[in-house]
């Protein structure tokens, strides 16, 4: 089955054509190597990364934003919404501290993408 | 004068970071950043998504990541102070700086100013959309500070007009968290956001985007209940009232363009460039207003904060020479803009040695472009590139050593 | 037992709760919106009218001309902005001349002051960059602009401070006249009880009206559309420039405001219903073309806003003022058009006159206080004067809306001052927070936040302008909180 997809790699946005022959995946339309492999990959495991913010506890912030810290399965992503809406986090948190691991079971964390320090007094 | 201090950095975003740490590097002692919110970062707090960085640090990084990085910098450098909670109220021509904060009123003199006060949002008002005025009308970054900094939802049936990269990251971020979001609707026949939104936020998530439609109604006496949305015409932009229908809805988010905010440089008497609605800076992105620089968007709109870090390095180092005495006047020449070019920035150039970057942005979608940079009958450079978009800032080398007159930057299909 | 009832918090209620409050019995306003100013109040022309265009002896002619009078020593004691600009009324033919001639011999027939027939010149010469085509003008000098609902919160605070109750969220919906007082019922329920009752309820005066056994007129909604436009563009205007008059009001004007903006407009749809503020298109580009017409640099591409109000028409031509025909304890203050703000001092104490005719003893009380206090704005402020206002007052250094220069302590004091409920066009209009360039989108969660924190309202609850304009539906994370 033939895919179409327009190619993220830079702002020409090539139309791509992809389609599986024999087990080998094929790409058509690309102008570069990097339209190559976006299509590949978007034909066979399209994945994406989230972020999202979740509510802070004692915080001098009400919310913290976050991140998977890998791209995870594009279809796994209200799977991953889903656990993030759950996280509460406790200040203080440091960017890149882990608040949720192996969301989803996709293997990826969820980190703090940003710094919150305890309430201030 | 409560106190006199090297460099003055007014804004602490990114612009106004990394200006601040170009200063000190440069050798500016006592730089002062003067930041009207709570907390370094500026409009990168609230811009959660990732994709910030890939030019300027080489990986990928949401915004709140990218601004700590500076933030982190500033924190460690011991003759940077960032003055929080503090709204500057105007800045002389001879750079004294009179701003507001918790301990009161403070002036400061400064050797150099560097102008980093970033940019705002176009209004429903600017735009003239008619109708009603309820609630839910929001502009998108106003929509994605509520949602992503305080957790509050501006609405749940959501259409997005415009589809700059904000409007399509909150079309996004709306779907995300649980709102449905109807359509994007974009005036022109093309997006000015990147082709990863375009296919991550509206696509993955099934929401249309439409072109060359408007919304030319807003209804509801309280809160929005719907809008109108109609057809223009491509080529005069005039809303074909035959194609318009209602959408119901109770939220209009409004990503229809970002102005430098430049009350502040207007007080100091900088020449401005009408086009770019910032003021007019030569390549050491110093205004017209001596000792007074300006970077990131409050020169002009960027399109990456990659650029923005840059321009902001540029002016920084500048402005402490300036500060220590080191940056000479010299006569300019002009940078002009022709053919597809709108703007070119720096807007002048001082003759002599060395290289200059020209960043500058077409007026309209190029395939393929080609780029002719000239000085009187000199071709400086001539190049094709397969596709120039509005969307995207352009840059350019030219040699300096070829400069004797004045500039010209053009753009041309073909 | 009430004495007085007044039903309606625009600038005619409050100015008559104002003037009542002067005496020695028990007032209460009802309103059935949130707040003060909502109706024509706080959309309208902000202008107060020399009083040359209404008909020599209607009620219309007279309290315009009294109620003009009067602004200054009411704007003062009130901390009410007023500048007497003068108005120009433009005329673009020899017909157009004859017009305004006419206006004029009604403006002296009404006892207006000051006014002169213009040359082109002459009237240049007042207005630089009015049309060329220009023929004459009539100048007033006693045209003046103020801030509506500035005027309508001031007298509302200030006859609060001299002991009227207001009541807000209290729609009338059965009204009983009892042989000695009236009973107002509302559709909650709520019941007062009162000698006597000011009908000042705007486009629903009629309603009221009906509700006590008089339907001797009806009143009629005409949209009036405005264009506001940005403070950097509107130095070209410095008087009030009219047209002369069409069928349908005064015509399009330009003007500055007391805020330093300018505007064009209104536009007259006639029978547009009592309710619907929207802006059409086609108002828009009308008000351009006829703001072009008055002044041809007018920069009607640098609009900040566009707004409606509605006016309310009476089918009798003429303001309805004076104890009802019908029930001698309703006084009317009915089918308030234009020149409704400029006549309302004048109509309170006509108003007052006429409950006392009534028969309400009205014995003056000796402590009234006609001083309402405002700090003056940080942004009016000189540099002393703000460096000791943060000194006294650190809320002051936290600068809120950054297009208008509005601080913590400005919204906190105009939150805690709400008579009503706190909403966020509340706020703006009476700190101006949010009314700049970028129209909130900066400082719109920081004033909720200040609403909450001041006014004690939760954020899912707060409204831009009451009812059911809230401006948030809900917490993204809903088990927060």
């Amino acid at each position: 089955m033939k895919k179409e997809f327009v190619c993220i790699a830079c702002p020409v946005g090539c139309r791509l054509t992809v389609w599986d022959e024999g087990g080998e995946v094929k790409v058509a339309g690309n102008t570069c190597p990097r339209g190559k492999a976006y299509g590949v990959q978007e034909f066979t495991a399209p994945m994406r990364t989230v972020t999202s913010s979740a509510p802070v506890k004692h915080g001098d912030q009400a919310m913290c934003s976050v991140k998977t810290d890998a791209p995870v399965p594009k279809d796994k992503v209200p799977d991953v919404l889903r656990a993030i809406r759950m996280i509460q986090i406790k200040a203080p948190v440091k960017v890149g501290e882990c608040v949720l691991r192996d969301v989803a079971g996709t293997g990826a964390n969820v980190v703090a993408t940003r710094r919150v320090r305890d309430k201030k007094r | 004068m409560d106190r006199k201090v090297d460099v003055a950095v007014i804004g602490g975003g990114p612009a106004g970071l990394a200006a601040a740490l170009k200063a000190h590097e440069a050798g500016a002692r006592q730089v002062l950043v003067m930041e009207r919110d709570s907390y370094p970062g500026g409009i990168l707090q609230q811009c959660i998504h990732n994709g910030f960085g890939l030019h300027y640090f080489g990986e990928e990084l949401t915004g709140p990541e990218y601004a700590q990085r500076f933030v982190d910098q500033v924190e460690h450098t011991d003759g940077i102070e960032v003055m929080l909670d503090t709204m500057v109220l105007s800045v002389s021509p001879d750079r004294v700086v009179t701003a507001v904060g918790k301990a009161g009123l403070i002036t400061v003199q400064a050797g150099a100013v560097v102008l980093a006060m970033g940019c705002r949002e176009r209004t429903r008002g600017a735009l003239g959309i008619a109708g009603t005025r309820p609630a839910g009308v929001y502009t998108a970054g106003c929509a994605q500070r509520l949602v992503n900094m305080e957790g509050m939802m501006p609405g749940r049936r959501v259409v997005v007009l415009g589809s700059g990269d904000i409007g399509l990251i909150m079309a996004r971020r709306m779907v995300w968290e649980g709102a449905k979001v109807e359509m994007v609707c974009e005036l022109m026949p093309y997006s000015s956001g990147l082709n990863r939104n375009i296919v991550q936020c509206l696509e993955d998530n099934g929401i249309p985007l439409y072109f060359n439609t408007t919304v030319v109604e807003i209804h509801g006496q309280e809160r929005v209940e719907g809008v109108t949305v109609a057809e223009v015409d491509p080529a005069t932009r005039a809303p074909k009232m035959e194609t318009a229908r209602f959408v119901p809805c109770d939220t209009l988010l409004l990503s229809v363009g970002l102005i430098p905010e430049n009350e502040l440089t207007k007080g100091t008497g900088a020449d401005m460039d009408p086009v770019t609605s910032g003021a007019v800076v030569d390549a050491a992105r110093q205004t017209t207003a001596e000792g007074i620089f300006a970077c990131g968007n409050v020169l002009h709109v960027h399109d990456l904060v990659d650029n923005v870090s840059r321009e902001a390095a540029i002016a920084g180092e500048n402005a402490a020479k300036y500060a220590l005495g080191k940056l000479n006047k010299a006569e300019t020449v002009r940078v002009m803009a022709q053919g597809g070019v709108r703007y070119v920035v720096p807007q002048r150039l001082v003759k002599g040695e060395g290289k200059a970057e020209l960043y500058f942005r077409v007026g309209a979608a190029f395939k393929p472009a080609r780029l002719t940079i000239s000085c009187a009958e000199r071709v400086l450079v001539s190049k094709k590139k397969l596709v120039m978009t509005p969307g995207e800032m352009e840059k350019a080398e030219i040699d300096l050593s070829q400069v004797d007159g004045d500039v010209t930057v053009r753009v041309e299909e073909g | 037992m009430y004495d007085v009832v007044v039903i309606g918090a625009g600038v005619v209620g409050c100015a008559i709760a104002r003037q009542l409050s002067k005496y020695k019995i028990r007032v209460a306003v009802l309103e059935a919106k949130v707040d003060v100013a909502m109706g024509a109040s706080r959309a309208n022309s902000a202008i107060v009218h020399a009083g040359y265009d209404c008909k020599p002896g209607t009620n219309m002619a007279r309290v315009n001309v009294a109620g003009n009078a009067m602004y200054d020593e009411w704007c003062r004691d009130l901390c009410v902005p007023l500048k007497r600009v003068g108005s120009l009324v433009a005329a673009f033919s020899e017909e157009e001349m004859e017009q305004v001639k006419k206006l004029r011999d009604y403006g002296e027939k009404n006892g207006v002051p000051g006014l002169a027939i213009l040359t082109r010149e002459e009237a240049l010469d007042k207005q630089p960059g009015l049309s060329p085509e220009v023929v004459g003008a009539l100048w007033a000098p006693t045209g003046a602009i103020t801030c509506p609902y500035e005027m309508t919160i001031a007298c509302a605070e200030n006859a609060h401070d001299n002991g009227v109750e207001f009541y807000f969220d209290f729609l009338a919906e059965k009204i009983t006249t009892l042989r000695d007082a009236v009973e107002v019922e509302s559709d909650k329920n709520v019941l007062f009880r009162s000698r006597y009752v000011v009908n000042a309820a705007g486009v629903h005066a009629d309603e009221i009206s009906r509700l006590m056994g008089d339907d001797s007129f009806t009143i009629s909604g005409r949209k009036g559309e405005y264009i506001l436009l940005d403070r950097e563009a509107s130095g070209f205007v410095q008087r009030v420039v009219f047209q002369a008059p069409g069928p349908l009001g005064k015509g399009v004007l330009v003007s500055p405001t007391v805020d330093g903006n300018a505007f064009i407009g209104p536009t007259a749809v006639d029978d547009s219903g009592k309710e619907d503020t929207s802006v059409t298109q086609a108002g828009v580009d009308a008000l351009k073309r006829a703001g072009v017409r008055s002044m041809p640099q007018v920069p009607a591409n640098r609009p900040i806003t566009a707004f409606a109000g509605i006016r309310a028409i009476p089918s009798t031509g003429d303001f309805i003022l004076g104890q009802s025909k019908a029930n001698p304890r309703l006084i009317q203050a009915a089918g308030i058009c234009s020149p409704g703000l400029s006549s309302a001092p004048a109509i309170a104490v006509e108003t007052v006159e006429s409950l006392r005719r009534a028969g309400l003893n009205l014995v003056e009380r000796g402590d009234f206080n006609p001083v309402r206090k405002k700090e003056k704005p940080f942004r009016a402020m000189t540099q002393e004067e703000r460096a000791a206002a943060v000194e006294k007052d650190p809320r002051y250094g936290r600068v809120i809306c950054r297009c208008e220069t509005v601080t913590e302590a400005e919204i906190a004091a105009a939150i805690e001052r709400t008579l009503g409920k706190a909403t966020l066009d509340g706020v703006k209009r009476r700190t101006r927070a949010g009314m700049g360039r970028c129209q909130g989108g900066f400082c719109a969660p920081r004033v909720m936040e200040l609403i909450e924190k001041y006014g004690g309202i939760p954020m899912e609850k707060i409204t831009k302008n009451g009812g059911a304009s809230k401006m948030i539906v809900g917490r993204t994370r809903q088990e927060e909180k």
